[in-house]
């Protein structure tokens, strides 16, 4: 009070601080996101094609009709979808079961078989994509070509053939480990004698699980299902070698689809639309993510 | 309500050398309070998991009232364990962490809701029956960790050190309800701990258990009065027991040690007929120790004089440590001692309240109750 111009400059020295603070990230989340969000909503209203460089303008809404009116997209939009919920199902029941033997005492050398269950997820996608195409898929020399013939059925060409179906066969391949690595940190961290506490109120095995352990995985399934979404839905570098999004738009999921348009048709209005609805996708799963880490955070507090 | 037998009853682990449990046999009364109480790794609670039914028995039987429960699964042996961390459910409330097990019976709605809600108003805890766990007290957590076991009407409660996790006051608090519960419910009860004033508190009989073995079964007064061997001795009563090696000495009639000089009883004597001019354990518990002065200096001539270590003052008494000969001794006086470190003190002790033990078995010498007697007999008796 006897000094008002003194406590004045005082919060003015404590608002700069905090400035000063916050300003970096603020700056860094400026350029590598606001930046280019705005640069694809603005080109997605542009005539801009990289053939055409010198046809300019405005474009209205003429790109958005474009690619919603595309049979491409639409069938993007459906793999995509296909694929993400497949794969979330493929992962998260293959990874749970998986989670749950190598929780299990009793597994001779589990932690050699876990090391090994745990490893295609250390693979780059793209060598993922080519493992697959070349070492497993192939219908000449394939392993699962030998398989086939081994067992007197001629081989299937899966790439061709069922397409999506080997795709999403490959991504749960990569991303089953990501699920049990989660769910068997979880699992892990139940208490022994919660279960015990349980034998003895009479739980069997099932009943065990049913009421006293995926009750209490139900944040850590809730997690990898929010993260594999995100993942899901950007799924590109394996799509892009093992099949090229083909045979036609059998395997071509919306990331794909864009790429299609920005290097195939070199329509970056196109493309930049396509990412418009990319990134709506996106944050319909990014909501729920951050509510649920919200809310894990009001919890803990 | 049952009584419970364990008879001869060992456990060996896979790969262990010894027996986790070595022929354990005890006979419970119909509703009686036992305590298990032992150092830690001496097999009190692997004893109770075996009659829980989560260990398996290595040999001999156990009988749960008129039934050998070898081979009955744990929830069919009517039995109900309160666990050291309560061990409640912890995305359950605590009506649903308390009606589980009867709901996993398929009891009829109305009959679990009375059995939830009898028990929370036995155990003082319907306020709480919407919350979780997690926004509980460690004292309102162990309520409803027994209020799980009550509503299962068991014939036996196994409780496994239920107190350790709470603090001091809550615990005197708790040991207290659980002494008033046990009454109110009459169910036969077994307790396991290694605090030895719990089990001197709640048990109605204690046994004694050190690596497996079983020490001494008895009432609480009588491990306190008749203990059968040093191990016993030392481990009940706090502050412990003072043991000094004395010898026999057979024309005075007295034992004899550097800095002390005791008259043997006449139960004495025939005691200690074999040992005369050998050495013996002496031992005596801290509270019957006394400060020689002017007023009782001619009263007695039992006398152990040293110099005062470490004085701890705790308001009711003073806790006074001297070094008589090669021995601490500790002494349990009263509080308006003069003494100071440093100080020559001279000690002196009732005969009467002497302990005697072998030098080398370290057995009592003195008469043991009968029941003290029968389960010595093949107790490991040996200092580590």
């Amino acid at each position: 009070m006897a000094h008002p111009n003194k406590q004045r400059s005082k919060q003015a020295a404590a608002r700069l601080r905090s400035a000063a603070l916050i300003g970096p990230a603020a700056v860094y989340l400026f350029i590598w996101m606001i930046v280019p969000l705005a640069m694809t909503v603005y080109y997605s209203f542009r005539r801009y094609n990289l053939i055409e460089p010198y046809i300019k303008g405005n474009a209205g809404f003429s790109n958005y009709a474009n690619i919603i009116t595309d049979p491409n997209f639409i069938a993007g939009i459906i793999n995509t979808l296909i694929l993400v919920v497949s794969c979330l199902v493929l992962t998260v029941m293959i990874g749970l079961a998986f989670a749950i033997v190598y929780n299990n005492d009793h597994v001779v050398g589990k932690n050699l078989l876990r090391t090994f269950a745990a490893s295609p997820f250390f693979i780059m996608p793209v060598v993922t994509g080519l493992l697959w195409k070349n070492l497993m898929l192939n219908p000449s020399f394939g392993l699962l070509a030998a398989l086939q013939r081994a067992l007197g059925i001629s081989p299937i060409a899966f790439l061709s053939k069922v397409p999506l179906a080997s795709v999403i066969g490959i991504i749960s391949w990569q991303w089953t480990p990501f699920a049990m690595l989660v769910l068997l940190a979880s699992l892990s961290a139940i208490p022994e004698d919660i279960k015990e506490a349980a034998y003895l109120d009479g739980a069997g095995a099932w009943q065990t699980f049913r009421y006293i352990v995926l009750p209490q995985l139900g944040r850590s399934l809730y997690a990898v299902i929010m993260l594999e979404t995100i993942f899901f839905l950007v799924i590109f570098g394996q799509i892009y070698v093992a099949t090229s999004g083909g045979p036609g738009n059998a395997s071509t999921n919306l990331p794909y689809y864009i790429y299609l348009q920005a290097f195939s048709s070199y329509d970056i209005g196109a493309a930049s639309a396509g990412a418009v609805f990319a990134i709506i996708l996106a944050n319909i799963v990014a909501i729920f993510l951050v509510r649920m880490i919200s809310a894990n955070i009001r919890e803990d507090s | 309500m049952a009584i419970v037998q364990l008879k001869d009853i060992c456990k060996q682990f896979d790969g262990g050398e010894a027996n986790a449990v070595d022929h354990f046999d005890l006979t419970t009364r119909d509703g009686e309070f036992v305590v298990l109480v032992g150092p830690s790794g001496c097999g009190k609670t692997t004893t109770m998991r075996m009659i829980a039914g989560l260990e398996e028995i290595s040999k001999g039987e156990l009988w749960i009232g008129d039934r050998n429960v070898d081979g009955i699964p744990a929830k069919d042996r009517d039995i109900a364990m309160v666990f050291q961390s309560y061990a409640l459910y912890p995305h359950m409330s605590v009506r649903e962490n308390m009606a589980f097990s009867l709901k996993l019976k398929k009891r009829p709605k109305a009959e679990i809701t009375k059995a939830v809600n009898d028990a929370a108003e036995i155990l003082g805890i319907q306020n709480l029956l919407d919350r979780k766990p997690k926004a509980l007290s460690g004292g309102q957590r162990q309520r409803v960790a027994l209020g799980r076991a009550i509503v299962r009407q068991p014939q036996v409660f196994l409780m496994d050190e239920p107190l350790s996790n709470l603090d001091a006051k809550m615990r005197v608090e708790m040991r207290a309800e659980i002494v008033k519960l046990h009454r109110k419910l009459g169910v036969t009860t077994f307790y396991v701990t290694h605090d030895q004033v719990e089990a001197m508190t709640m048990g109605q009989r204690i046994v004694v258990m050190r690596d497996g073995y079983i020490q001494q079964i008895d009432a609480p007064n009588a491990l306190y009065e008749r203990p059968v061997n040093m191990f016993v001795a030392g481990f009940i009563g706090t502050p412990s027991m003072n043991f000094l090696k004395a010898r026999v000495d057979d024309a005075s009639q007295r034992l004899i040690g550097e800095g002390f000089s005791i008259a043997m009883e006449k139960a004495h004597e025939t005691a200690l007929a074999n040992h005369l001019g050998r050495e013996v354990w002496a031992g005596v518990r801290p509270e019957h120790l006394d400060l020689v002065t002017d007023a009782n200096a001619g009263t007695t001539d039992n006398q152990l004089t040293g110099t005062v270590e470490v004085i701890e003052p705790l308001g009711a008494v003073t806790i006074v440590q001297v070094r008589v000969g090669e021995h601490i001794v500790t002494a349990e006086l009263d509080s308006h001692t003069s003494l100071a470190m440093g100080d020559p003190a001279a000690l002196t002790c009732d005969s009467h309240k002497l302990h005697l033990f072998d030098a080398a078995s370290e057995k009592t010498l003195l008469e043991t109750s009968d029941s003290g007697k029968r389960t010595t007999g093949d107790a490991k008796t040996t200092t580590a």
